[in-house]
């Protein structure tokens, strides 16, 4: 039992932690592969820029001694750092994207423009912030929460983190409020029809204009949150969201590009697939070890936890030949 | 006044102009067809109307204001509306959920429209809850038509309804198109079955080239001869 609460709180509540994350960050990059159809490879470096204004508005938060007690500061000033973030996401586009739209240029065209958005993001952030790294709970504890398993013989608890668990509820709000944005509301379904046929959205007299700002609205303030709940997990550094943008575009491609369900269930698969990629499967083993045919060895990971970029590869190809636009029959081009 | 009036109109996407001087004009109360070969600028012209090429030069009049190449948004809530010959339904969302998009320019309240256009085509209030990419051809036509007519159009631009339609269906959505059309609802469509959707047509149009070669009622260009040789096949 001891070794099945080990293998819960690595990979389930790791999975659940990570997924998340994936999931937020994916909905965003899928959103605006629907709307805009390009790559947007900054995608990452926008959560990182939400993360560093959480981190900023925290510091002055504590400053002017501002806090609620049971939550972290992080998590308080999240909506103003949603809100912020969308501010600066709607002047990239109309600074970077805009101009190139309105010109007819190709994907690929604005892909490399987002890598630009990337190198300027964070060398911003660079330059204010410096390369280190930072953290959210410097003068405040990351309460961990353990929960006894009252079975007898059992002397592990059950453990996370309460970011942990306020991470899921806020994607839980988010993934709702999606939801009934997209199925109820007049924008939100004028969304899914510029999404599915952009020339007919057109002919029907959607303002095209308005519904390419709502989704930079929801991908800037989905981006803060993915980013600041990242930071809140591990630590604040400028190329935090950078190094997972593989991951979420892994997500949002397995599930579907353009398919917001799509890209939550590819964000909690690969969240999941990487946890139990890098767990050590000999701890399960270990108590069978009996009745097995060979020696279970000290450590037994499908693969070490530097090479865990390469998991969300594997998948990715996987599903591809399996359904090639996705789980959810997302837009092939 | 006419609702409509092509005044020698010019244009194209840019490169040589596809229209040469089209001149047209279309009452309330009409049904307009416009036929001829490939490439003769048929469709060109209703997207000219709808401003999604430009318009060099000529004008484009509606109800007595002068429109070429304003943009789609401003022209649904003047009351045109087109419905496109090919991917014209939002494949992945319901009947319904499609209806709703020709109304977004709307703010009034737009469910008695739905139950008009419900009632106009039962069957799509039978699957108005359904995927409309998952509907048959003929269905798919009517949730276009219907989409087109949520925002109440005076009148409504048909590129080549009965395009990929069997027969029996081809028959079945001109029917709709009178029906329309007795409602009060304009029409100006290009067709390919040029001799079945003359026979009803008020007004009908054949260009070649760019330009308007013939111009008359639906029965009158059947009528003549020299049509009947070069459009008609004989």
């Amino acid at each position: 039992m001891n070794e099945l609460i080990f293998f819960f709180n690595n990979v389930i509540v790791g999975g659940v932690a990570l997924g998340s994350i994936y999931a937020v960050g994916a909905i965003g990059v899928t959103l605006i592969f629907g709307i805009l159809r390009f790559a947007h490879f900054a995608h990452g470096d926008m959560m990182t820029m939400g993360a560093f204004i959480a981190f900023l508005l925290m510091l002055a938060c504590q400053a002017l001694g501002i806090s609620v007690p049971f939550l972290p500061t992080g998590f308080l000033v999240l909506p103003v750092a949603m809100v912020l973030t969308t501010i600066i996401a709607l002047g990239l586009d109309k600074g970077f994207y805009a101009p190139l739209r309105k010109r007819g240029a190709k994907p690929v065209t604005m892909l490399i423009a987002s890598i630009g958005v990337t190198l300027i993001i964070q060398g911003l952030i660079r330059l204010f912030f410096g390369s280190g790294t930072w953290s959210f709970f410097e003068s405040e504890t990351k309460q961990l929460i353990r929960i006894p398993v009252p079975l007898e013989g059992v002397t592990r608890t059950i453990n996370f983190t309460q970011p942990q668990v306020l991470m899921v509820v806020c994607t839980a709000v988010a993934v709702l409020a999606l939801h009934f944005f997209l199925t109820r509301s007049r924008l939100g379904k004028a969304m899914r029809a510029m999404a599915d046929n952009p020339d007919l959205a057109q002919v029907s007299g959607i303002n095209t204009k308005v519904v390419v700002r709502v989704t930079w609205i929801i991908a800037g303030s989905l981006a803060a949150m993915a980013g600041t709940m990242l930071a809140l997990d591990v630590q604040l550094k400028p190329d935090l969201a950078f190094n997972i943008v593989l991951p979420i575009f892994a997500a949002a491609i397995v599930g579907g590009l353009g398919q917001s369900y799509g890209a939550i269930a590819g964000g909690f698969l690969i969240g999941f697939a990487e946890t139990a990629a890098i767990f050590n499967w000999s701890v399960l083993l270990r108590p069978i070890a009996g009745a097995l045919p060979f020696e279970v060895p000290a450590t037994l990971a499908i693969v070490p936890t530097e090479y865990k970029l390469t998991v969300a590869f594997v998948i990715l190809v996987v599903v591809l030949l399996w359904r090639p636009t996705g789980i959810f029959k997302g837009a092939s081009s | 006044m006419a609702l409509i009036e092509l005044k020698n109109v010019i244009g194209g996407y840019g490169g040589a102009p596809i229209l040469n001087g089209v001149n047209m004009s279309i009452e309330q109360s009409d049904i307009g067809v416009i036929v001829g070969p490939n490439g003769a600028g048929k469709s060109t012209t209703l997207k000219a109307i709808f401003g999604l090429l430009k318009v060099t030069e000529g004008s484009i009049v509606f109800q007595g204001e002068e429109i070429q190449n304003a943009l789609p948004d401003r022209l649904v809530p003047k009351g045109l509306s087109f419905v496109p010959q090919e991917k014209n339904v939002f494949t992945s969302m319901s009947v319904e959920e499609n209806l709703e998009m020709g109304a977004f320019t709307r703010t009034d309240d737009f469910r008695p429209t739905i139950e008009w256009v419900y009632d106009m085509f039962p069957v799509l209030r039978e699957k108005r809850r359904q995927p409309a990419g998952e509907l048959s051809g003929g269905q798919r036509q009517m949730v276009a038509m219907g989409r087109a007519l949520m925002s109440k159009p005076s009148l409504l631009l048909l590129d080549e309804p009965s395009a990929g339609l069997s027969p029996r269906y081809v028959l079945e959505i001109f029917e709709q198109i009178v029906k329309v059309n007795k409602a009060g609802v304009a029409i100006l469509m290009v067709e390919q079955n040029a001799r079945q959707a003359l026979a009803f047509a008020s007004r009908g149009f054949v260009l070649a080239t760019g330009k308007n070669r013939f111009t008359g009622t639906g029965p009158e260009l059947i009528a003549d001869p020299e049509v009947a040789k070069s459009f008609l096949g004989g």
